[in-house]
């Protein structure tokens, strides 16, 4: 039997301007780095090695940090963990 | 000292020209003498959502090949003083702008002493777009709180900051935001993407926020700038971006649901 609340959830509609505002953000990130010249592997890279990270400590969405710094002869690939805090 | 503004937004039919007519008639209604140019050949309307498209006779393009002067081609406001229309061709001919073309009409507008020059940019980021925004000291970019218009204004804020004169010179252009069509019921039942949400996406100074009003089309019927429509909110909204624009400060309104009456909310 479908309860009282299960009704409120089904009816309640999605938000989807908050869908929208996160794509936006994701493509738009993805356009700047490519508009700088970095190569458009590093956000997915990026998410991955998040991935990978949270196999053993959880950092969050914002914990790391992947950069490229264009040097004259070779570029740096530049990435920076923040660990949670010590209890 | 005169300024060049050029009104943008990659994504077409977000509300250019209208931003741009208001915009120019209430800098001029401010005692500014203003210029408002339509940059979109082939497809003019600025004539007629200001209502003087019987009296078009020269346009930019006739300036420019020298087949008229200035004078002969910019139409006088009479419903406002110190406000001046430059119609675009109809011409199909998309290399008709030069840059040394438009350089010369802008560079006689400022020594004619034009204060303001407003640049109505055609939708796309082709040679027309390019054309408005490459000579602009500021822009304003026009998006609606739809995706597919806040990545086009993301896209022309790229170029504008590489592509422009000033950007080449290594100076910058002042970017200012104007949202319209925005309606704060549908931001609240969450299926439209909030200012806030625009202006950090964009990260732009917000200029304005122009709700979806019916008002703006009966002003395009009625060949009048919705600016002067004093009773409607779009209208009260762009007279607020005017004043911000010249440096008071104008609290944002029409940001919020009005609030339903008792009956309303029984039988609304
Ligand atoms: N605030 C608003 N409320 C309701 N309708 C609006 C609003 N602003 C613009 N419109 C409508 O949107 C349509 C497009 O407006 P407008 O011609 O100003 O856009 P544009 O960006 O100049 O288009 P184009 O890219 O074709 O040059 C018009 O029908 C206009 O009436
Ligand atoms: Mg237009």
């Amino acid at each position: 039997m479908m309860g009282f609340f299960d009704f409120f959830r089904r009816n309640r509609k999605k938000n989807t301007a908050n869908l929208a505002r996160d794509r936006l953000q994701i493509l738009i990130a993805h356009e700047h780095a490519r508009r700088r010249g970095a190569p458009d592997y590093l956000p997915r890279m990026r998410d991955e090695i998040i991935e990978v990270i949270r196999k053993y400590v959880s950092v969050d969405d914002n914990g790391v940090n992947v950069n490229l710094e264009k040097g004259d002869d070779y570029d740096v690939l530049e990435l920076n963990i923040a660990l949670p805090d010590r209890k | 000292m005169s300024k060049v503004i050029v009104v943008t937004s990659g994504k077409g039919g977000v509300g250019k020209t209208t931003t741009s007519a208001a915009f120019a008639a209430g800098l001029a209604s401010k005692g500014y003498r203003t210029a408002v140019i339509d940059f979109d050949v082939g497809l003019r309307n600025l004539d007629l959502i200001m209502g003087v498209e019987r009296r078009v006779v020269y346009d930019f393009v006739n300036v420019i090949n020298g087949e008229a002067t200035l004078r002969q081609a910019l139409i006088k406001d009479k419903r406002v003083d110190n406000l001046f229309i430059l119609p675009a061709s109809q011409t199909r001919d998309k290399e008709a702008l030069t840059k040394e073309g438009v350089e010369s009409v802008i560079n006689e507008l400022k020594e004619d002493g034009f204060e303001y020059i407003v640049c109505d940019s055609p939708a796309g980021i082709e040679k027309g777009a390019f054309m408005a925004l490459y000579f602009a000291d500021e822009a304003i970019i026009v998006t609606n709180p739809e995706v597919s218009s806040v990545r086009d204004s993301d896209r022309i804020l790229g170029i504008l900051q590489s592509k422009s004169q000033a950007a080449i010179n290594g100076e910058t252009v002042k970017e200012h935001l104007i949202i319209t069509r925005y309606s704060p019921e549908r931001v609240n039942n969450g299926d439209m993407i909030s200012l806030e949400d625009i202006v950090n996406i964009l990260s732009v100074p917000l200029l304005g926020v122009i709700p979806e009003s019916k008002a703006v089309l009966q002003a395009s019927n009625s060949g009048v700038p919705v600016i002067m429509d004093v009773k409607s909110k779009a209208g009260q909204a762009y007279m607020d971006m005017v004043e911000r624009y010249l440096g008071e400060d104008v609290p944002h309104r029409f940001l919020d649901v009005k609030k339903k009456g008792f009956f309303k909310k029984l039988f609304g």
